[in-house]
């Protein structure tokens, strides 16, 4: 098991809170903003990274990823400028995964090259939907066609490319799925991002959902299904899921996502970015401040833009590496869990019995059937609330 | 400290109305025009001390006050008001009560006229040989028609009312004609202040600082203070510590004399220990024979009560055991059940009182409960001969040993206007009614229905209630036993019988009972990873059956480096949720579904 020496890799998740627009799904830290002085941010990033460096001390940087936001909107300079400062703060690894999520406009398509030039060697395409009013309902400002070229820019310029995909959308069929993941799968990326519409709270959907506006949202039934259909598509086309939203050809998987979802180590810069570190007083759990102007001005004035840093108990990091390891197909070794806090013996033999987690010793792994069933099955396996 | 009052000085009486007629401000009034309590310690409806009486507008308990009169006939005149239960549950309390007073008034609202409580109340007050003064209360409401509901007393209860006192308790107008219609209009007692004492238990309640005080109406003989007492059906004897009179704060008394009604405290512990309708004589000096009509209160609905909260059983154990010291006609055992945990098993006097005492463990105690169905007293006669009552029918024994079961049945009296007269009917009808009588008063009618109890405790009210927009009112009494056709009727839940949902039920209602239980289930009990069948039966016959469907998906589609905080503490939270799970083999059944499946509405 490879993957389960790899514990000390550490990586930089770097936050880029505007947008040109903010989309009705999304919950994430983002805004809209008319323009950005990228001088005063630069600073502030480049304060920040010092600063975590400090704490953290030498480290193998094995990623690095700009979200958001929109980090597409970044300009190239400023692209570089931060990851300049990373590889200046860590020890950089020979791979270093630098990683851009990136709008499938014409536009930012335009700077790919720019992107290229500052270091940034994959992106992450928010293709969403190949449907132009579906694209629409989702609030994306670019179109299909356009999307497609995007993609074809960022296949001759990047060494890997993922675009991300929504499904079980309003209105949407299985075949009608079925049909535009074979299109999606034909473009030839190594990875894909593939989930399931999700109405998140305080979102701009969940508000229409509320007041009865958001009609033909697929039962849960139906959306198992299209999920079903999903991996079966996926996996004939040899880009099978690592993840539960996540496929990837052999190799191509995405680390810096790896980091997350196998318990290890990442700072985290920008509003509202959390980190995971392993400091000297422990691992501990760090959050920036959330609102962009007052991140600024913290990072500025008081040369920290952390909001909170807590340090994790034996349970705390128990929880967190079942609930982020029983997503990956791979998923965790036992021996990762103090023994007092691992299920027992019955539950997982229950789990066993109804084909819902694989008969491995030592190793929790969700089966395929159980796969949609993820988060209830971690449920049963936590560790009892104290 | 004063002695006792002439006979021809005093005026005994109580007050028939229904819930909201104005009772509870007429009996302030009447204590406030007489400067019985000073002004200031008025608070309003002070007859009703309990909370749960204040706010529902009823009075749980017999509450008296002894008021002082200064008639325009220029005598001083001691009027004693005992203030009756307003609810069927508590007919027998109200029955004492009655027959410790000579006059009742019979308050009426002038605009909404006599209702179902009102009659078997003045009935009660007509058998226990009352003068009765008719008064019509909210005679300054736009809606107030007094000559209209004259006319029905009139036609309805057969009282004269062309005398009726108007008055609106309200704003104070016509207490005063009130006030000389009790002196003049209500006789006053008789009785022989020589002749052995014989006094009548009328009410006991527990104080906390006092113990049990016992209110008594004296009918011969001087009760006073150091006497030693006996109770004649409990053969108990005990010294008076104290003798007072209610004004309504005790006040103490040297003696109390034919006619005259007081409280008395005599190191009793329990209010068990105290019987109302006991007769009271000396220790020495004993009454020829008890007064008559005395019998104890019987629990008729029962159901189980249980902590929502394991952990809060003893908590349970000691508020119950604190209710029933102030409350002897509440029942309580311990039970246990697979589905609730550990609780008690408790009899009440109606479902009223169910819900009042449920209330008050809940809200004196701060304490979460669930109630299951309540269920009456089934008598099961075996085939060896002997008669078992069922008060759980979770003990249902072996039907194979039984030869029959009879179960109770009520006399309802149901008023309602005649437009929705159809719909009462078919309700009574659905419920197995037999109807007795019919009869109309302008455009209201009243019906008479044999029902068994078992119909009406389940969700009779709610249904009268909303196929009539609360227009009908409903009152009952038992009236005894009668065979039927009558099973057990359980629950499976994944093939596993969850004991608190099985329920006594008719043959021929069985299946619509097991299908409305399934389906609601169905509902309450949230989809699992795999499939649950949820099955009514009798015996091992099934007769109704649901499926609850495998839960499909459950699983966050995005969860990144920033997400984990937070969906951390969702799944804690979920995993704490969990403890209001009770476990049933394989399914986890919410609290809030056992609460939802067994509230009385169906």
């Amino acid at each position: 098991m490879k993957h389960d020496a790899e514990t000390t890799r550490f990586g930089l998740y770097v936050h880029w809170p505007f947008c040109t627009s903010k989309c009705p799904y999304c919950d994430f830290n983002s805004h809209v903003a008319a323009e950005v002085d990228m001088g005063r941010w630069l600073a502030a990033y480049q304060a920040e990274i010092a600063r975590v460096a400090a704490a953290t001390g030498p480290r193998v940087l094995s990623t690095i990823f700009f979200g958001g936001g929109t980090p597409s909107l970044m300009s190239a300079d400023l692209v570089a400028a931060v990851i300049t400062a990373a590889r200046a703060a860590w020890t950089p690894a020979n791979d270093l995964e630098i990683t851009l999520e990136a709008n499938p406009g014409s536009v930012e398509a335009g700077r790919f090259r720019d992107f290229r030039a500052a270091g940034v060697n994959r992106v992450s395409l928010g293709v969403q939907a190949l449907d132009d009013a579906a694209l629409r309902r989702l609030g994306r400002t670019h179109g299909t066609a356009e999307a497609l070229a995007a993609v074809i820019t960022a296949q001759d310029t990047f060494e890997r490319v993922s675009i991300d995909m929504i499904y079980a959308r309003q209105d949407q069929t299985p075949a009608d799925w079925i049909n535009e993941l074979r299109r999606a799968l034909a473009l030839g990326t190594g990875h894909l991002s593939l989930y399931q519409l999700t109405i998140e709270d305080g979102t701009v959907f969940a508000a229409r959902r509320t007041r009865g506006l958001l009609p033909g949202l697929p039962d849960d039934d139906r959306a198992a299904e299209m999920f079903d259909a999903t991996q079966a598509l996926c996996e004939s086309a040899g880009i099978p899921a690592y993840e539960i939203s996540n496929h990837a050809r052999a190799g191509e998987e995405c680390r810096h996502n790896l980091v997350y979802w196998r318990g290890q180590e990442y700072a985290g810069i920008g509003p509202g970015a959390h980190g995971r570190l392993n400091l000297p007083s422990g691992r501990s759990a760090t959050e920036a401040i959330r609102a962009p102007g007052a991140w600024l001005y913290a990072v500025e004035r008081r040369m920290s833009g952390e909001a909170s840093c807590t340090l994790l108990s034996a349970r705390d990091i128990a929880v967190e590496r079942m609930l982020m390891g029983l997503r990956l197909h791979e998923g965790l070794t036992l021996a990762a869990i103090p023994t007092e806090l691992r299920p027992s013996e019955a539950i997982i033999a229950e789990l066993v019995d109804s084909g819902l987690l694989f008969d491995e010793p030592g190793r929790l792994r969700i089966t395929p059937s159980g796969r949609l069933l993820t988060d209830r099955i971690t449920a049963m396996l936590l560790p009892e609330p104290t | 400290m004063p002695g006792m009052t002439d006979l021809a000085h005093i005026r005994n009486f109580s007050i028939v109305a229904h819930i909201d007629h104005g009772k509870s401000t007429l009996a302030d009034r009447l204590i406030q025009m007489t400067g019985t309590v000073a002004e200031r310690d008025m608070k309003d409806q002070l007859l009703d001390s309990m909370d749960i009486e204040r706010e529902r507008g009823i009075t749980i308990k017999a509450n008296t006050v002894r008021i002082e009169y200064p008639a325009k006939d220029g005598q001083t005149y001691i009027l004693n008001l005992i203030d009756t239960p307003g609810h069927v549950d508590f007919a027998y309390e109200v029955s004492r009560s009655m027959r410790a007073v000579e006059g009742s008034l019979l308050v009426v609202d002038a605009s909404q006229g006599v209702e179902a409580q009102t009659l078997a109340n003045v009935y009660q007050a007509i058998d226990a040989g009352h003068e009765i003064v008719p008064v019509l209360n909210k005679i300054d409401l736009p809606a107030a028609d007094p000559d209209r509901v004259k006319e029905q007393i009139e036609d309805v209860i057969g009282l004269d009312a062309q005398d009726a006192v108007l008055i609106s308790a309200k704003s104070g107008y016509g207490i005063p004609d009130v006030l000389e219609a009790i002196v003049h209009r209500l006789p006053p007692p008789k009785g022989d202040a020589e002749a052995p004492l014989k006094a009548m238990l009328v009410d006991s309640w527990y104080d906390p600082y006092l113990g049990v005080v016992v209110m008594v109406r004296v009918i011969d003989g001087r009760l006073r203070k150091g006497d030693r007492i006996r109770m004649m059906q409990t053969g108990a004897v005990y010294g008076v510590d104290r003798l007072a009179v209610l004004k309504p704060a005790m006040v103490d008394i040297a003696e109390l004399g034919p006619g005259e009604i007081g409280v008395l405290t005599a190191s009793i512990k329990q209010v068990r220990d105290t019987r109302v309708g006991d007769t009271i004589t000396h220790e020495r000096r004993q009454a020829a024979a008890a007064l008559p009509g005395f019998k104890p209160s019987v629990p008729v609905v029962f159901c189980g009560l249980f902590p929502v909260d394991a952990a809060d059983f003893e908590a349970l154990r000691d508020a119950i055991e604190k209710l029933a010291l102030n409350d002897a006609s509440f029942t309580a055992e311990m039970e246990t059940s697979a589905a609730l945990g550990f609780g008690f098993r408790c009899g009440f006097l109606g479902l009223l009182h169910l819900e009042v005492v449920r209330e008050r463990l809940e809200r004196e105690f701060d304490l979460d409960l669930i109630t299951t169905a309540p269920s009456v007293v089934y008598r099961l006669h075996m085939k060896d001969g002997t008669m078992k009552e069922l008060h759980n029918p979770a003990d249902m024994p072996d039907p194979t040993y039984i030869d029959h079961i009879e179960e109770p049945r009520i006399k309802a009296t149901i008023l309602v206007p005649d437009s929705y007269l159809g719909d009462v009917l078919k309700l009574c009808q659905d419920r197995r009614g037999i109807q007795l009588n019919l009869t109309y008063a302008g455009n209201r009618a009243m019906v008479e229905y044999d029902l068994p109890l078992n119909e009406v405790v389940f969700d009779f009210y709610d249904r009268l209630k909303s196929v009539t927009k609360g227009y009908a009112s409903f009152d009952y009494q038992i009236t005894g036993y009668r065979e039927d056709n009558l099973v057990k009727m359980t629950i499976l839940v994944n093939g596993e019988p969850v004991d608190a949902l099985s329920m006594m039920v008719h043959r021929d209602r069985a299946e619509m009972r097991g299908r409305a239980m399934c389906e609601k289930l169905k509902e309450l009990i949230p989809r699992h990873m795999f499939q649950i069948p949820i099955q009514a039966a009798i015996g091992g016959k099934v007769i109704a059956r649901e499926t609850i469907s495998a839960l499909r998906k459950d699983v966050t589609a995005k969860c990144y480096g920033g997400d984990v905080t937070r969906k951390k503490k969702l799944l804690e939270k979920q995993k704490e949720g969990k403890k209001k799970m009770r476990q049933f083999g394989k399914v986890e059944i919410p609290q809030t579904a056992f609460i939802q499946a067994l509230k009385m509405d169906a």
